[in-house]
């Protein structure tokens, strides 16, 4: 009886290297400019040559500016350092015969929303990226995890990562959610309950009748965020919904598709199988989610107060200082909060699915006077040119929201969308930390239905 | 990397769990295309009080001396001692460099984030994982001294006359003090890399 895990740990084990390591080959790489030069350096230094070009595809998406129009140059982009980082990509993209969607592709984006929407992913895969948001490719039952840039040196030139294997960690999500409950909320409020170091050394699984009734845009959103649970490999079984979403996407003969979907409907974890951890949540109890600290643990609901500190909880320093970084005090209501700052996007929330549940709350509305910026980012040129087409993006732009071109963006902060200091933003992003948007700005992680109620009421609306 | 069998030396304690890669390498830094010279950013939102900027000579910016890392003798610390879940978020392997250009030899913690656990190993940086009793030992024994001494080889921290084991798997521990090259020691089985393949389209054509 195996997980979904051990099925596919096992079905890419090339070689037991002794005491837990092994050798275990990887069928797609994504990269982008951040992590590979150093790795590309590596290769050339010891004249190697990637081990499988076609396993391989490149996008250049964390530095790119996402105001930047069609046939935009290189050498126009302002900040010279990010321009280096994306032109080594197409250097080394061409030298080394790699494919790559560049900067004026259609497809363009970033890598974890490119992948799936190309057929790039698919279940029963291994897949690695010099990104730790890799994990979001596991919704597809595809064994996927982020890697360090040694890592990425190691796939290029041999195919293989030596790893050991993770224990096993389900979690099942139960029940049916509130209307304004999303899937973003459901894996905060999982983050919260386990803290961000409870899936550390685990693979999670995410099932559950709740998981079974999610589109696949959503799964995504749920896998993408396991690392910030600690986990770097999030799984979610192949069903209909997985088969639905490749029907358009994959590009195989009918007896190869055949063959492999019946492979693919075998990628779920057997009825007996043993899990290290297991744990239910019941979503219907789950409330709109939105974190106050600079941890993704530290999220409340959208209801509630900032905690208050307890000399005695071990947790005391870490608190404290993140209260303080955040501008809040204590017991203070989440709801007085003001904004002045929107961000729609990232690897986590930039889908066509997400896009929606903006427009359809801010359709014929403007975005409220504290609002200084709105940023809406779609996640690659697909997504956007399909918000085009539903006139979604007339709707954001004539509510105040800017409409970029895709990118990271004010996710990392990278290029030039950025926080300045003591900017209080809600984001749909995945990480809170402390400048990661821009020196001393403050993030608040939440859905994109939230984000667009805070656009336009300033702060976290009341009942 | 170098051949090194024990670490001795200033021992600095930041006691915050979670401490992510973001706050050790703020993305700033990572457009360097470079492997090297990230040692004078490290923890550089907290180490500086002026933005981020890699085009700014560190000597010109504006130093946070309340931070320990400013702060003599620990600004020659060998060995930061943490709480829980050092290093998570980000795999930017470039949180590793930074801890190890700025002469970081060990981080002694009560659990890492994995990506950043595995990429300690490749660039000679040793995360050592001790239980609450052990790591609250170590850090009253560094309030008072400062210094620590770590023997690799007898996987043990020297405490006056104490000794306190730590687990390190010995195939990783191996690595740090022979520094040898991973992709090397692949490819010298590469046989078997080619013989799963070949196996791998016979059953799954589509993944070509």
């Amino acid at each position: 009886m195996k997980t979904l895990y051990d099925k596919l740990w096992d079905d890419h084990v090339v070689e037991d290297l002794g005491s837990g390591d092994h050798l275990v080959y990887i069928d797609r790489h994504f990269l982008h400019e951040v992590t590979s030069p150093q790795a590309f350096d590596g290769i050339s230094k010891k004249n190697l040559k990637p081990w499988r070009l076609a396993a391989n595809i490149a996008i250049p998406d964390h530095n790119v500016p996402t105001a930047r129009g069609q046939n935009f140059e290189l050498e126009s982009i302002e900040d010279e350092v990010s321009k280096i980082q994306i032109i080594e990509l197409d250097r080394n993209c061409n030298k080394f015969d790699i494919p790559q969607f560049d900067i004026n592709s259609e497809k363009q984006g970033i890598v974890h929303v490119v992948g799936p929407e190309n057929g790039f992913t698919l279940p029963g895969m291994t897949i690695v990226c010099g990104d730790s948001h890799t994990s979001t490719h596991g919704a597809f039952a595809a064994l996927s995890m982020g890697i360090g840039t040694s890592e990425v040196e190691h796939v290029l030139a041999t195919q293989c990562l030596r790893i050991k294997k993770l224990k096993n960690f389900r979690i099942n999500l139960l029940g049916c959610p509130r209307d304004d409950v999303t899937s973003k909320d459901v894996i905060l409020y999982v983050i919260r309950s386990i803290g961000t170091d409870g899936g550390t050394g685990h693979a999670i699984e995410f099932s559950g009748d709740y998981i079974s009734s999610l589109s696949m845009e959503s799964r995504m959103t749920i896998c993408n965020m396991s690392i910030e649970a600690g986990a770097k490999v999030g799984l979610i079984a192949f069903d209909k919904i997985t088969e639905s979403y490749l029907s358009d996407k994959v590009q195989l003969d009918k007896s190869e598709y055949d063959n492999a979907l019946e492979y693919w409907k075998s990628l779920s974890s057997d009825s007996n199988a043993k899990f290290d951890k297991e744990i239910d949540i019941d979503v219907s109890k789950i409330k709109p989610q939105v974190s106050w600290g600079t941890s993704p643990e530290m999220t409340s609901d959208y209801d509630s107060c900032v905690p208050e500190l307890d000399q005695n909880s071990d947790k005391y320093s870490t608190y404290k200082k993140a209260i303080e970084y955040m501008g809040l005090k204590e017991r203070e209501k989440l709801s007085d909060l003001t904004f002045n700052k929107v961000f729609v996007g990232s690897c986590t929330n930039s889908r066509i699915e997400d896009l929606r549940s903006v427009a359809a709350e801010i359709k014929d509305k403007r975005i409220s006077e504290s609002i200084e910026e709105a940023l809406i980012v779609p996640g690659s040129g697909q997504v956007k040119l399909q918000a085009e087409k539903e006139g979604l993006d007339k709707i954001f732009i004539e509510a105040g929201f800017s409409w970029r071109d895709p990118g990271c963006s004010m996710c990392l902060g990278m290029n030039e969308d950025k926080l300045s200091p003591g900017d209080r933003c809600a984001s749909t992003s995945n990480r809170n930390f402390e400048g990661r948007q821009g020196h001393m700005g403050r993030t608040h992680l939440v859905s994109p239905m939230m984000a667009a109620r805070i656009a336009i009421h300033g702060g976290i609306p009341h009942e | 990397m170098s051949e090194f069998k024990n670490i001795s030396g200033i021992a600095c304690i930041l006691d915050i769990d979670n401490i992510d890669t973001d706050q050790i390498i703020p993305t700033e830094y990572l457009k360097s295309i470079k492997k090297f010279g990230f040692g004078e950013f490290l923890f550089d939102g907290w180490r500086y009080h002026d933005i981020a900027n890699i085009n700014t000579p560190t000597s010109s910016r504006s130093l946070n001396q309340d931070f320990i890392l400013n702060q003599a003798p620990f600004n020659e610390s060998k060995i930061i001692i943490t709480g829980k879940n050092f290093g998570c978020g980000s795999s930017r392997e470039h949180a590793v460099w930074a801890l190890r250009d700025f002469g970081i030899e060990t981080v002694i913690a009560e659990s890492f984030g994995d990506i950043f656990y595995n990429n300690c190993f490749k660039n000679g940086v040793l995360p050592i994982v001790l239980n609450q009793d052990k790591l609250l030992m170590v850090k009253d024994h560094v309030s008072n001294e400062s210094k620590l001494h770590i023997s690799l080889v007898d996987k043990n921290i020297v405490i006056k006359n104490e000794r306190i084991a730590f687990e390190v798997d010995s195939g990783m521990l191996d690595m740090i003090i022979t520094g040898q090259d991973e992709v090397d020691i692949t490819l010298s089985i590469s046989d078997k890399i080619k013989s799963y393949e070949s196996n791998r389209l016979k059953h799954k054509p589509w993944l070509n």
